[in-house]
């Protein structure tokens, strides 16, 4: 089998041009879709992630890592799904009630679906009960609540609320993350977790994931 | 001498504080754009910087941080930008009395350019709109302000430069361990640069961290360039306790970090987020005893 190690540095220098030019050629040569996300994407988006972490990158290589696998896995996708493939999880995301900023939450939503998950963006100032319908009518298991204001994340905490009323808190674990909120705000409110960026956020979504199986 | 190194010639300036949590005072409801109640409540608008300008702002700003036509079209309101700029400034040069200078705030968009959400050109139109709405009203200085990324900073830049108004562009170094770039990994000497090229009167940092973390970023400011540098740090990070946000540090805390950045040559020093005009009026205190000393 040919090897793709160009796709790797391709995901990983954010380069989606290159990194859908070589999925194309690795399907043409029939590569298993698996092995290339194995093998390849997923460790150029942990490599990335790393970079993240030790302050090599920022958020523009991060979100061009990111569209650059985006750009991979939806040439996969069709393939994934014929062979019964699932995704890591199901992601319902969205920036709470009284809050317009979507940078935030738009970048981990990026960083989900590179990291294999399947994610339903509910945008910006998404009221507690649009939070609650969404559980209601999808099979998502994992929720992501952001907020850039100190005024408006205590709409995390109602959020949570209205999912506990509604029935549906054992159903979903919340995950909330945003400029103001700290760890201790996550517990405070009884989330499930707090991602002090978009990177921690995909690792807390594998772990709940994995977790549960 | 241009009028803003005359501004300066007597030393350093003490700006304002937060406006938004002032206005949350006054019944400002949670995820309410402050800036719409330039039109709707003016009197309480004007309330805040009057109370800044009595707490002993030198430099008083305008509540127009979100008053770019793409922001306000967030709140469907893109139609009111001219109207709400303009009301913005004429409401500070009242709280002012001719005691203190309006800088007239600009924010960021609140889009990244990179993901191709909005163009260039886009932008450009956005800053143009509302930097000539601020300067025909009679603002002293334009202040870009929380900006993380160059692109949209340049931008910005250049747009409020062709009103002929001085220009201090400030940064939000809210990342990194040591709290010194930007969310879109902008360095200090970076933003200098930008400032430099793009004509910038100052440079400077606003929230981000509380006044610790700023005392390096003055110091790598003041060494990349010979600008005036302009810093508004928080008041400390944010807790919520009993369902309320407090920042951690008090006023006098506050004002003893925020007095050192004086002391290491910053020439606007004043607080943003969990500042109020009782950490001004302590910082303005001590200012006084620096200048006096």
């Amino acid at each position: 089998m040919a090897e793709f190690g160009g796709l790797y540095d391709a995901i990983l220098n954010g380069d989606q041009k290159v990194s859908a030019a070589l999925t194309r050629q690795a399907l043409a040569e029939g590569v298993d879709p698996a092995d290339l996300i194995h093998r390849y994407m997923i460790p150029a988006m942990d490599e990335a992630g790393k970079r993240f972490e030790c302050e090599e990158y920022f958020v523009p290589e991060l979100l061009l890592a990111a569209r650059a696998m985006k750009g991979a896995l939806e040439l996969l996708r069709p393939l994934l799904a014929a062979s019964g493939a699932q995704p890591a999880g199901h992601v319902l995301i969205g920036t709470v009630k009284g809050d317009l900023h979507d940078i935030g939450k738009n970048l981990v939503a990026s960083m989900l679906e590179g990291g294999g998950f399947q994610v339903t963006d509910l945008g910006a100032d998404v009221s507690p009960a649009k939070f609650v319908e969404a559980v209601r009518n999808t099979g998502a298991q994992i929720v992501c609540l952001s907020a850039l204001l100190t005024v408006t994340m205590t709409a995390m905490k109602t959020t949570i609320e209205a999912l506990q009323q509604a029935g549906l808190r054992d159903r979903v674990k919340v995950l909330i993350g945003g400029a103001p909120v700290t760890e201790q705000f996550a517990r405070e409110i009884g989330a499930d977790g707090y991602g002090a960026n978009a990177n921690v956020a995909v690792a807390l979504a594998r772990q709940i994931v994995a977790a549960a199986q | 001498m241009s009028r803003f190194r005359e501004w300066l010639a007597a030393g350093p300036l003490v700006t304002d504080g937060a406006w938004g949590t002032e206005l949350h005072k006054r019944g400002l409801a949670a995820g309410e754009t402050p800036d719409v109640w330039n039109l709707q409540h003016p009197e309480r608008v004007e309330e805040v910087g009057t109370a800044y300008r009595e707490a002993g702002s030198q430099v008083i700003l305008t509540n127009t941080f979100r008053s770019n036509p793409m922001t306000l079209a967030g709140c469907g309101l893109a139609g009111d930008t001219e109207a709400i700029n303009r009301a913005g400034v004429a409401i500070s040069r009242k709280a002012a009395a001719g005691k203190a200078l309006v800088f007239a705030s600009i924010g960021p968009t609140g889009k990244l350019l990179m993901t191709g959400d909005v163009t260039e050109e886009e932008v450009r139109r956005a800053f143009s709109m509302q930097a000539a709405a601020l300067a025909g009203a009679g603002a002293d200085a334009l202040l870009i302000e929380t900006m993380s990324d160059l692109s949209e900073a340049r931008l910005a830049l250049a747009a409020a430069c062709e009103t002929g108004l001085p220009v201090i562009v400030s940064f939000a170094f809210d990342s990194g361990r040591k709290h010194d770039r930007t969310m879109m990994g902008a360095t200090p000497e970076d933003a200098a640069r930008v400032a430099v090229e793009g004509g910038a009167s100052a440079v400077g940092a606003n929230c981000g961290a509380g006044p610790a973390a700023f005392a390096e970023i003055c110091r790598r400011m003041r060494a990349a360039c010979g600008l005036p540098v302009w810093l508004k740090p928080n008041a400390g990070m944010p807790s919520l306790v009993a369902g309320e946000v407090l920042y951690s540090e008090s006023a006098e805390k506050f004002a003893a970090s925020a007095a050192g950045l004086l002391g290491m040559g910053a020439s606007f020093v004043g607080g943003c987020c969990g500042t109020s005009p009782e950490f001004i009026r302590a910082l303005a205190k001590r200012a006084a005893t620096c200048a006096s000393g």
